[in-house]
């Protein structure tokens, strides 16, 4: 029996997990997994997460798909009756997960998050153009050139508003101290993984 | 002009529903001198407007007319209605309030024989039934109203209706002179008994309270049910009229929320277990009840209720907090959408009704208390020495059922009756 509850995991998501010591007081009410615009395509509501953590369901709720749903509408958190940051509590599950290499594979929320954190780290800014094409590309050259294709006029009609340089594939803009600014991305996930004790 | 004759040993007690009354009684025949102070044109307070009473069931009338019975016998109450405590200054031992008394245009001479109603043609809303229908502008306030005095709504004043009824009064009640009075009295301690009122529904946004006209509140339901109500105790909805036999109550609206009222208002779970024997007893077999709930909090006793309920098989319950509830508007159906906790399937249910089991304010919250008082934090009057002789009773000091209220009150006219012994003792 021991084995199957892993009750340490309540509190390993509380030491972990951003905002992770609001999940025990969640008094599965359900209000956050109907008002959830998202909610038919998740295979876990944010209520039922909670009760897995609290039943010490480690893989199941670590290996899902589930909180890499959330598009941070917010309804849920205006919503709780016991004002829990729910949005937050699923960036953090999603984020501890990817940290383990938990995550599940191909899921394309943390594709593309993966991607836009990548993007941005390089220079500072967001390279928009390289983001898109990124995406684009993820499944392949021949996907990519039909996604490309799909979004042709979207594209061209950013460039006539001025709202997409193409001249951004050869570099890009970025910020004046790019190795300050690698220093302090360096430092900052130093004292993350200091607090958090990881390797 | 009115005299209230009051000394330092007097008892002062505020609001006149079932606490206040009961306090004002205790007190009074413990043989103290209470003046008992009503807002409403009579007694009886929220529990008037009851159609029934959990867990045995009994109708509210009857509690109350041993209260009035004892009341009548009893001089040493002064009751002063659609009376308001605008001021109280002073300590422990003597205080001295300030009451405005509003005009009911109607005096002592008044029978209630009705006369005055028949005659007038203006209607206003009938606040004893919730604003659901409409009652004349010269009315009784319910049917055991005390006093038994008709009451003139400020509204025709000056108007061709205010002769009408004055002409049609046989007894020469009616007074259209009367103005708002002042009166200043003395009181050794001060009871606070203003009650609560429902939860302002229509803050619950998602449950469409106020746009949606098959979603009500529970104490409407009460009056739905009662033959004395706007539909004479037919479970009719409001959209069309139609009978209502598929009904869904909503738990928590409200209460328990850290955007609503932050506290657990006690007696909601054991109203809405209540008012599906309304729905039993109006529709037999054919009615259906289904509660939506967070947890079931039928405290203590009253367990044994709950469980007749559950085995009630026209009752269902769903563990779920309804997350939004929107009407159809060609058939008046109200559908409630959320996820069921037992399982988590979602669900989007039609139900020909809608009652949110709304929660209790207290009436203090908001109300000018008169005085510097220490109350919780969702404005319960709280025990505390602080309050000196400044005492809560019944739903001033915790969401209470009448039962529990009744025995705050009593508990209240002890703590009020020790300071006026102290009092006396003073004086000699």
């Amino acid at each position: 029996m021991s084995e199957k509850y892993h009750n340490n995991f309540l509190k390993e998501v509380e030491e972990m997990v951003e905002e992770g010591e609001w999940v025990k007081m969640c008094m599965q009410c359900g209000v956050c997994a109907g008002s959830c615009p998202l909610g038919p395509h998740w295979a876990h509501p944010p209520q039922e997460i909670f009760m897995m953590i609290r039943a010490g369901k480690r893989e199941e709720v670590l290996r899902s798909d589930s909180m890499w749903m959330c598009t941070s509408c917010y309804n849920c958190v205006v919503r709780c009756p016991r004002k829990l940051p729910i949005t937050h509590i699923m960036h953090g599950l999603a984020n501890y997960a990817h940290r383990l290499g938990l995550s599940p594979k191909n899921q394309p929320t943390q594709q593309f998050a993966t991607l836009f954190w990548n993007n941005l780290a390089q220079t500072g800014r967001v390279n928009e153009l390289k983001l898109s094409l990124g995406i684009y590309f993820k499944d392949g050259f021949a996907q990519g050139v039909k996604n490309a294709m799909a979004m042709q006029s979207v594209g061209l009609g950013m460039v006539k508003a001025k709202r997409l340089n193409p001249m951004e594939l050869f570099g890009g803009h970025g910020v004046k101290d790019k190795a300050g600014f690698h220093a302090m991305l360096k430092k900052a996930r130093e004292i993350e993984d200091r607090r958090k004790n990881f390797a | 002009m009115t005299d209230v004759i009051a000394t330092n040993q007097t008892i002062l007690v505020v609001g006149g529903g079932i606490s206040g009354m009961t306090a004002a009684l205790e007190a009074a025949e413990c043989g103290k001198n209470v003046v008992l102070v009503e807002k409403n044109p009579a007694l009886g307070g929220r529990v008037s407007q009851l159609y029934r009473y959990f867990p045995k069931l009994c109708h509210p009338t009857c509690g109350l007319e041993i209260n009035l019975r004892r009341l009548k016998q009893n001089p040493r109450i002064r009751v002063l209605t659609m009376a308001e405590v605008t001021a109280i200054t002073g300590g422990e031992g003597d205080y001295t309030a300030t009451v405005k008394l509003a005009p009911r245009y109607v005096n002592e001479n008044c029978t209630a024989c009705g006369e005055c109603a028949k005659a007038v043609d203006a209607e206003v809303p009938d606040a004893f039934n919730y604003n659901l229908g409409k009652t004349k502008a010269a009315y009784l306030p319910h049917k055991m109203a005390y006093p038994q005095r008709y009451v003139l709504d400020p509204s025709i004043i000056g108007t061709a209706d205010a002769d009408k009824a004055k002409a049609a009064c046989k007894y020469g009640a009616i007074d259209l002179d009367m103005k708002e009075e002042t009166v200043q009295f003395k009181a050794g301690a001060v009871i606070w008994a203003t009650g609560w009122k429902p939860y302002d529904a229509a803050k619950i946004q998602p449950y469409g309270y106020g746009r949606y006209s098959n979603v009500i509140t529970s104490v409407e339901f009460e009056r739905l049910a009662d033959i004395h109500g706007p539909t004479k105790g037919k479970i009719l909805r409001p959209s069309d009229g139609k009978e209502a036999k598929n009904i869904a109550f909503i738990q928590c609206a409200g209460s328990r929320d850290e955007n609503h009222l932050r506290h657990c208002s006690r007696i909601c779970c054991m109203a809405s277990l209540k008012q599906t024997n309304y729905v039993r007893e109006a529709y037999g077999d054919a009615g259906k009840s289904t509660i939506y709930y967070i947890d079931i909090r039928a405290i203590d006793r009253f367990e044994d209720f709950y469980q007749k309920v559950l085995k009630d098989p026209t009752v269902s319950f769903i563990k779920s907090k309804v997350a939004k509830a929107v009407q159809d508007e060609k058939t008046g159906d109200v559908i409630l959408h959320g996820v069921n906790t037992e399982g988590y399937h979602r669900y989007a249910t039609p139900h020909d009704l809608v009652v949110l089991a709304v929660g209790m304010e207290p009436s203090v919250k908001g109300a000018n208390i008169p005085a510097e008082i220490v109350s919780d934090s969702s404005g319960f009057i709280e025990a505390d020495p602080s309050n000196h002789a400044f005492f809560g009773a019944g739903c001033a000091s915790n969401p209470l059922d009448v039962n529990r209220a009744v025995q705050s009150a009593t508990a209240s006219a002890l703590r009020a009756i020790q300071v006026v012994n102290r009092v006396a003792r003073v004086e000699g």
